[in-house]
């Protein structure tokens, strides 16, 4: 077992760890969160392990390329609620182009704490259905795990 | 079955038996309250599944040498306590399976699709399980029978009310219910289906997967045709459950499995049925784990099914009192002395995974998510719930703890 981080009074435990303010923060206050009334992208996707469901629009820049906003909705738990929070903030501004090939480590990372195999699905449940947003109004491609999801999204 | 009063079931004592909870998760000793979704298992159940490997494996019903033959006994005996367990009129008419949705879906196939068609109804529950839904769900579709599901009332029952509503639509084939809720715990009335579905000239499917390890299931009080059942979640190994059916049925179904052992004869141009059984026991079965399985059932007849029941009965009430008083819970199901051993609920505004999560760190194991039963969270409208479930290894202070956890949950998320 790792040794806990040394040079604090109390190191933070794994609980602490994962559920760090900044995921709380993002959590209780979801940045974009919402419905958009003309989305230029719109897609819904699922987890199947524990039902939850997100909407995410898309508004982009006259130039029909750059993000102009992001929005989302649907329930979930706080992993999954941060992560898409974190994941409307980092996407602005950027490329439609960019974002279809956004790694996933480059959310993980903003997102910082350790995840298991089944909350890693929970993590990236937005990002998956924002690719096929924008997969469907652009035809930017899926990444291969994604492939054949377009029409009903689910995180696998 | 003899009537005698039983000791009260002694579950620290018991947890002796079960080396995986002398661990600790998180550095806190682990609680396991997710029992519904499969059971711990005792040493005697493990050494049981060792000394048969270790002493008397080899293949059952092939060689004519004694480790065969001493194989085939452990493997007919275990048979022979299953159907004991359940009081089944005789042990031929229990089948070997992988698990109790494996038994579900062979009645599905084996009865369903050469007995349905088009004017039938395939009547399930809105509290079903997926296995005991799904199937039936199928084989109407391909059959062209009418499909319907018996409606719950807002307390997580059966509203038996609409079976007349039910039976106006169509000729009802088969019922097929659960006996206890893997998500609400409720006991289903499944003598009252069984009549009613007899009345209909219908035969009755029991999914009795979470009653058998927790209260003393007798198929012949039931007034079932089929029942169906898993090992690992009556302390027995993974990968083996029972299909009980009544003789009669069973011996004019079609087969489900086929390949070696079931097969009477085999000609070029034609092959005959094996006796049941064997009939719908195809290939290399499950050999140890049904040994296990007979192991786990001796384990249970020892501790005393009633003894479990009156047990979780009891953890149960404390568990829906304690819980009571945790701010923003919504508990769903019915009233303690209608229900097993099962408690789902949400926290308000908090999502059942946060709540797990939360809860395993203090070493805590619940379950979260839909339990199979999306029919089911669809009509309380929520996605998932919190389940906590107990067995026989359950004391209160494990409850204790998990309310705990609940209090820190909202500290966290509130």
């Amino acid at each position: 077992m790792a040794e806990p981080p040394s040079g604090t009074l109390e190191p933070m435990n794994e609980f602490e760890q994962m559920y760090r303010e900044v995921i709380l923060d993002h959590y209780r206050n979801p940045r974009g969160h919402g419905a958009m009334d003309d989305p230029d992208a719109e897609a819904e996707g699922m987890n199947p392990l524990c039902g939850d469901e997100v909407t995410i629009f898309v508004s982009l820049a006259e130039d029909g390329e750059t993000i102009d906003d992001v929005k989302f909705s649907g329930r979930g738990c706080a992993i999954s609620q941060a992560a898409t929070s974190m994941l409307t903030e980092m996407v602005k501004g950027r490329s439609a182009t960019e974002v279809a090939t956004l790694p996933k480590e480059e959310l993980l990372e903003e997102i910082g704490i350790p995840l298991t195999p089944i909350r890693l699905k929970c993590a990236l449940l937005g990002l998956g259905v924002l690719k096929v947003a924008l997969h469907r109004a652009k035809g930017t491609p899926l990444p291969e795990e994604w492939a054949g999801l377009d029409d009903e999204f689910q995180v696998r | 079955m003899a009537v005698h009063a039983q000791a009260k079931l002694d579950a620290p004592k018991l947890r002796a038996d079960f080396p995986i909870l002398e661990q600790e998760i998180h550095g806190k000793p682990l609680a396991y309250l997710d029992s519904a979704v499969s059971a711990q298992k005792p040493r005697q159940v493990l050494d049981a599944i060792r000394t048969f490997y270790e002493t008397s494996y080899g293949n059952v019903h092939r060689g004519v040498y004694t480790l065969s033959e001493r194989a085939t006994e452990g493997y007919e005996g275990a048979r022979q306590k299953v159907a004991t367990f359940v009081n089944a009129p005789q042990s031929r008419e229990i089948v070997f399976t992988r698990n109790a949705t494996e038994s579900i879906n062979l009645v599905a196939y084996a009865w369903g699709l050469s007995t349905l068609g088009p004017g039938d109804l395939v009547v399930v529950t809105e509290l079903e399980h997926h296995s005991n839904f799904v199937p039936w769900q199928y084989v109407a579709k391909r059959t062209g029978a009418g499909f319907r599901a018996i409606r719950l009332t807002d307390a997580g029952e059966l509203d038996l009310d609409c079976l007349d509503e039910i039976s106006a639509d169509g000729e009802v084939k088969v019922v097929a219910a659960n006996y206890v809720s893997n998500a609400l715990g409720t006991v289903n009335q499944v003598e009252r289906l069984a009549t009613w579905a007899h009345e209909q000239g219908a035969v009755m499917v029991v999914d009795a997967a979470q009653a058998a390890p927790h209260r003393r299931v007798d198929v012949q009080a039931l007034g079932c045709d089929f029942l169906a059942f898993s090992a690992h979640k009556m302390c027995g190994p993974t990968s083996v459950g029972a299909l009980w059916g009544r003789h009669e049925l069973l011996a004019k179904m079609e087969p489900f499995n086929l390949g070696g052992h079931m097969i009477r004869a085999v000609n070029l141009d034609e092959t005959t049925w094996g006796d049941v059984p064997a009939k719908f026991e195809a290939g290399t079965q499950p050999i140890a784990e049904a040994v296990g399985f007979g192991a786990a059932v001796d384990y249970l007849e020892e501790v005393g099914l009633e003894a479990i029941e009156q047990h979780e009965h009891e953890l149960v009430a404390y568990a829906l009192e304690r819980m009571a008083d945790v701010p923003g819970i919504t508990m769903y199901g019915p009233a303690p002395e209608r229900r097993a051993g099962i408690v789902s609920f949400n926290l308000d505004g908090i999502h059942p995974h946060d709540v797990s999560q939360v809860l395993d760190y203090d070493g805590v194991a619940i379950r979260a998510g839909h339990h199979c039963c999306q029919p089911l969270m669809q009509r309380l409208g929520v996605a998932a719930t919190n389940r906590a479930s107990f067995y026989l290894y359950t004391i209160p202070e494990e409850i204790d703890r998990l309310v705990e956890g609940l209090h820190k949950a909202r500290k966290v998320f509130g």
